[in-house]
């Protein structure tokens, strides 16, 4: 029987829901993967839920339906926790890694106080630290290493890489602060696991 | 070759850059416009060599474009989907009857009303009948892979018919995922260039889709159908030929999966059958006598090939993606004409995943459990769909 984990992530269009996802699936493959990943389309505006999805295995990935239950689950934008139920279905021992302002703690006491005890949850303030590095509020590269430092599923070389790459085509210096935003998350939940 | 993980748009438009198309023109639609717009920037950047770009004002004139443009002898490429291609619809029955090689992907995409941008297969199975070449594809390797053994098969001259590679919008369009990208090379050894033996020139003036009175226009009609029966041995030849050259076997006009054996097949096409060959691996390990045959050419329809895998089955189950209203799910239409007088078994048949509703694993496993149990009627039903109740006004 070969590995799958399945990653789901939440947040509103416009904070790189889809890109976070990607990134990953191309990050994912250089580690040595089979991956996919893939958006649930809405309608496309800036504001509203938005959901993709990642997969990552040790052979071709053939699962192309929804993830309806997630070892990890990636939460870009603290609002969308209540309006949307972003810890359904997720497997025992699994992971919640979100962006909030608060701690652990606190967002479990005030969101998910029936969450299996098995299930991990990890907050990072991904929104004060995109205003910091890139002056706006798109959260997608620092949940990227938060999940990778959180998870060691992928080296942070590995992702570092994949992220210059990414935004090299939009100009050096946006790539540059997109790895420091990268590294910054990924030591920081490191450092909280 | 490389592997890389790239998005289905861009695993289409690679390969179509490979096949030096001579003309491309299209018209942006969601799922589809990434694949254009990948062409177009590489046009931009100089990356197509001679061919032309056009932008038209619509799917009709994108179509009617490249049926110019391939009269006069050059490689034509389109991609579009939904309302986009039944706006296309009438000059593509036009393009199929001048017997015109336009290669296209259709993002599979519902049709309107109610508007959906979401995947099912309704808008090409509304082409089904227009003398066009359609075969559907499961992910993204067999896409890119799909690009260039189209253009073989529809400009081979005993075929000459425009062909449709249909993929599913967003399940494929929109996925990243590891695809082995062709090497130039590669292409260039496989695929010769379009030389078609009559062209439209200035200087031989010819008429294309004259006019044909009632003493000649059955001939037309007799010839296309010909053509149509004819691609099939052809597309076997170039499938067998693709996998000898880059070692992935898709199959023939259908492949199989546990079918010697098999007590139940299980038909289905596009990118959901991946996921139910897993479910098929997981119902023979629990020694159930379950078989997949993934169709991948509807049209021409593999009523052989079928007729041979489906002898001994006692049950069928279709997965479909398209509703033919006032009477049942295309592919077991299809099915059940070309096993008739050939194979006894009951056809079980499920409209799934419409409107781009997702198809679990699930749903796959409690279609096929309840097919085997005898928990079901025999014919067409809707599965997935939520407890609502029809008012009449």
């Amino acid at each position: 029987m070969g590995i799958l984990i399945e990653v789901r992530f939440h947040g509103r269009g416009g904070q790189g829901v889809v890109t976070a996802a990607d990134i990953l699936a191309v990050a994912g493959f250089k580690e040595g993967y089979w991956t996919l990943s893939f958006p649930m389309f809405g309608a496309e505006k800036r504001g509203t839920p938005v959901v993709s999805y990642l997969r990552l295995s040790d052979k071709p990935i053939v699962e192309r339906d929804e993830i309806y239950n997630p070892n990890y689950v990636v939460v870009l934008d603290p609002t969308v926790i209540g309006p949307v139920k972003v810890e359904a279905g997720i497997k025992e021992n699994g992971m919640i890694i979100a962006n909030y302002p608060k701690s652990a703690d606190e967002l479990r006491k005030e969101h998910f106080s029936n969450l299996n005890s098995s299930i991990k949850v990890l907050t990072i303030n991904a929104t004060k630290m995109a205003m910091d590095i890139l002056g706006r509020p798109i959260t997608n590269t620092a949940m990227v290493g938060a999940f990778a430092g959180a998870t060691k599923l992928i080296k942070l070389s590995t992702l570092k890489e994949t992220v210059f790459e990414w935004f090299e085509k939009k100009g050096e210096e946006l790539a540059n602060k997109n790895v420091e935003l990268v590294e910054k998350a990924y030591k920081e939940m490191e450092g909280k696991v | 070759m490389v592997r890389k993980v790239v998005r289905g748009f861009y695993a289409v438009a690679y390969a179509v850059k490979l096949c030096k198309p001579a003309v491309i023109c299209a018209y942006p639609i969601t799922p589809q416009t990434e694949i254009v717009e990948n062409l177009a920037a590489m046009y931009a950047n100089g990356e197509l060599g001679n061919c032309r770009y056009i932008t038209a004002e619509s799917e009709f004139g994108a179509a009617s474009i490249l049926v110019g443009a391939s009269a006069t002898g050059a490689r034509t490429f389109t991609a579009t989907c939904s309302q986009g291609l039944i706006l296309m619809s009438e000059v593509l029955w036009n393009a199929a009857g001048m017997r015109l090689p336009i290669v296209m992907v259709i993002a599979n995409r519902a049709l309107s009303a109610p508007l959906s941008i979401w995947n099912d297969h309704q808008d090409s199975m509304a082409m089904r009948d227009a003398g066009v070449i359609q075969v559907y594809v499961e992910n993204n390797q067999e896409a890119h892979d799909m690009i260039p053994q189209a253009y073989k098969i529809a400009e081979n001259r005993s075929v000459m018919l425009p062909f449709m590679v249909c993929m599913d919008g967003y399940k494929l369009t929109h996925a990243y995922e590891p695809v082995d990208l062709l090497e130039q090379e590669t292409v260039d050894n496989f695929l010769p260039p379009y030389d078609p033996p009559i062209k439209l020139t200035t200087k031989d003036p010819l008429t294309f889709g004259c006019y044909a009175p009632p003493h000649c226009y059955m001939e037309f009609r007799v010839v296309m159908q010909r053509a149509m029966m004819r691609a099939k041995k052809v597309m076997e030849d170039v499938f067998k030929e693709w996998a000898e050259l880059t070692g992935r076997n898709w199959g023939g006009l259908i492949a199989t999966d546990y079918m010697d054996d098999a007590e139940i097949a299980v038909v289905a096409m596009g990118s959901v059958v991946g996921l139910i060959r897993e479910v098929v691996e997981e119902m023979r390990k629990e020694g159930k006598k379950v078989g997949l045959v993934k169709i991948r050419s509807f049209r021409p329809f593999p009523t052989e090939d079928l007729r041979k895998v489906m002898k001994d089955v006692e049950k069928i189950v279709v997965f479909e993606r398209a509703v033919s209203f006032g009477h049942e799910g295309p592919v077991a239409i299809d099915l059940k004409s070309a096993l008739f007088g050939h194979c006894n078994a009951k056809v079980y048949s499920f409209a799934v995943g419409l409107g781009g509703r997702d198809i679990p694993k699930d749903l796959i496993r409690r279609c096929i459990n309840n097919v085997i149990e005898g928990k079901v009627d025999e014919g067409f039903h809707f599965e997935g769909v939520k407890e609502f109740e029809e008012v009449i006004i």
